[in-house]
């Protein structure tokens, strides 16, 4: 079973890949939550189904069953909780973002960091576009 | 070329990719800038530490690198939960309410 293991293993690393760059590059923090955990349990269960292939026995797969389910049960949950950590946190929104429903729901505070040039909540960013 | 050898190369590249990735999730985590972004990428750290322990099973054929892997999980879990809390409470970084 090398091959199959060893084409989930090479799936797996480019889907944590993948996640990675979208943490790095999408615009916005929510964008980014999005890119992580969805694309970061694809990718580690990928690699941990490798393993199965490679090992083959009982014991390893239900291991494997066992860490994946907990993947997908946990992240969801660390997910919303962040989401909303960072909309009451005041996590500045991507520009086209034109909809906002927890507006009346949920308290927003401020953010008072300095952002990055180029990324939202930076003001110097729209000056420079219209110049 | 045989399975063995295939494989041996995908477990060098996958190597090199999760890699590349961690220092990607690192970057943010230096750039931030609100402390959500950073708990995020962090929690991307983890879950590539969970694929690397993976590799790890894989490449040493001991398979009770996959109950590290769980144990990693757990820990990013309780991680990424605790941070939240701390910056729902403003209790960590900048923000005022």
């Amino acid at each position: 079973m090398y091959w199959v293991g060893s084409i989930f293993l090479l799936l797996g690393a480019v889907v944590s890949l993948l996640a990675a760059i979208g943490v790095l590059r999408l615009p916005d923090f929510f964008m980014r939550m999005h890119a992580a955990t969805k694309a970061g349990v694809v990718g580690c269960g990928l690699v941990l189904v490798a393993v199965g292939f490679v090992d083959g026995t009982l014991a390893t797969w239900v291991k494997i069953a066992i860490a994946i389910f907990f993947m997908l049960l946990t992240t969801p949950v660390a997910g919303h909780l962040l989401g909303r950590a960072a909309y009451v946190g005041g996590a500045p929104f991507w520009s086209g973002t034109n909809e906002d429903r927890l507006q009346d729901v949920l308290p927003r505070g401020r953010f008072k960091g300095v952002s990055l040039p180029g990324e939202p909540g930076d003001e110097n960013a729209a000056v420079s576009q219209d110049s | 070329m045989t399975g063995e050898l295939f494989f041996g190369w995908s477990a060098a590249v996958s190597a090199l990719l999760l890699v590349l990735a961690m220092l990607l999730s690192g970057i943010r985590i230096v750039r931030g800038p609100h402390p959500a972004d950073r708990v995020v990428a962090l929690d991307m750290l983890c879950l590539l530490g969970v694929a690397a322990a993976g590799l790890a099973a894989l490449v040493s054929g001991v398979v009770s690198f996959v109950d590290v892997a769980l144990g990693v999980a757990l820990i990013g879990f309780l991680a990424t939960v605790a941070f939240a809390a701390f910056i729902e409470r403003g209790s960590i970084g900048d923000e005022e309410f």
